[in-house]
């Protein structure tokens, strides 16, 4: 492995590490790049806990170096106290039965549909941001 | 390009009892959707149970295959 995977890798581990609910995907939160990321983040949004996110899209390495360590083909992954959750498909199982609330230790909403994915935007007309911290 | 007939029979050879439904979901030859059944994931974890799926593919997952969505089941 080159100096740089190795790095990166550490700064993967060390991410997941520090996050106790760490998601890595295509594209960011605001602005995501793939459906299934995009469902995943409507996921935890909905469950109105803090997580941290990673695009993955700035290096093929970050992408790489994850799969290597998680041993896990797809994005998104979801982390949750340094172990993988899963990608979409069980990230939205779980909401939907209630596990995934129970995992991250939050109420399950009252009524909880599983929130559709939005479309990858590309550039979309309006854009609501977080406000500055 | 990988059809989920393709898709639908390397599952079903390669984890013992499956039954597979296949979908592609876009038409366009990349994004899957499998519905798997088999008895083998009884006892195991849904990361396991959808490993087992992935592993049937290895690489093509995030190559020709740009997404497969898998549901698993026991019966």
């Amino acid at each position: 492995m080159t100096d740089e995977s190795t790095q990166i890798r550490d700064a993967i581990k060390s991410a997941i590490d520090e996050n106790r609910v760490i998601v890595f995907m295509k594209g960011t939160p605001e602005q995501p790049r793939c459906g299934f990321s995009a469902r995943t983040v409507a996921t935890l949004q909905a469950l109105d806990t803090p997580f941290a996110a990673v695009d993955i899209l700035p290096h093929p390495a970050i992408r790489e170096q994850l799969s290597a360590l998680s041993n896990w083909p797809t994005i998104p992954q979801l982390f949750v106290d340094g172990e993988l959750v899963g990608g979409c498909d069980i990230v939205t199982e779980m909401y939907a039965s209630g596990e995934l609330a129970e995992l991250i230790g939050v109420q399950q909403p009252a009524e909880a549909p599983a929130p559709v994915a939005a479309e990858p935007a590309q550039a979309p007309p309006l854009q609501i941001q977080d406000p500055p911290r | 390009m990988p059809t989920t007939e393709d898709i639908k029979r390397r599952i079903e050879a390669a984890i013992p009892n499956a039954a597979a439904d296949v979908e592609d979901l876009t038409g366009g030859g990349d994004h899957f959707r499998a519905t798997v059944v088999s008895p083998e994931f009884a006892g195991r974890s849904r990361i396991e149970q959808h490993r087992m799926v992935y592993d049937v593919f290895g690489n093509e997952v995030g190559g020709p295959i740009h997404a497969l969505s898998i549901k698993t089941q026991t019966s």
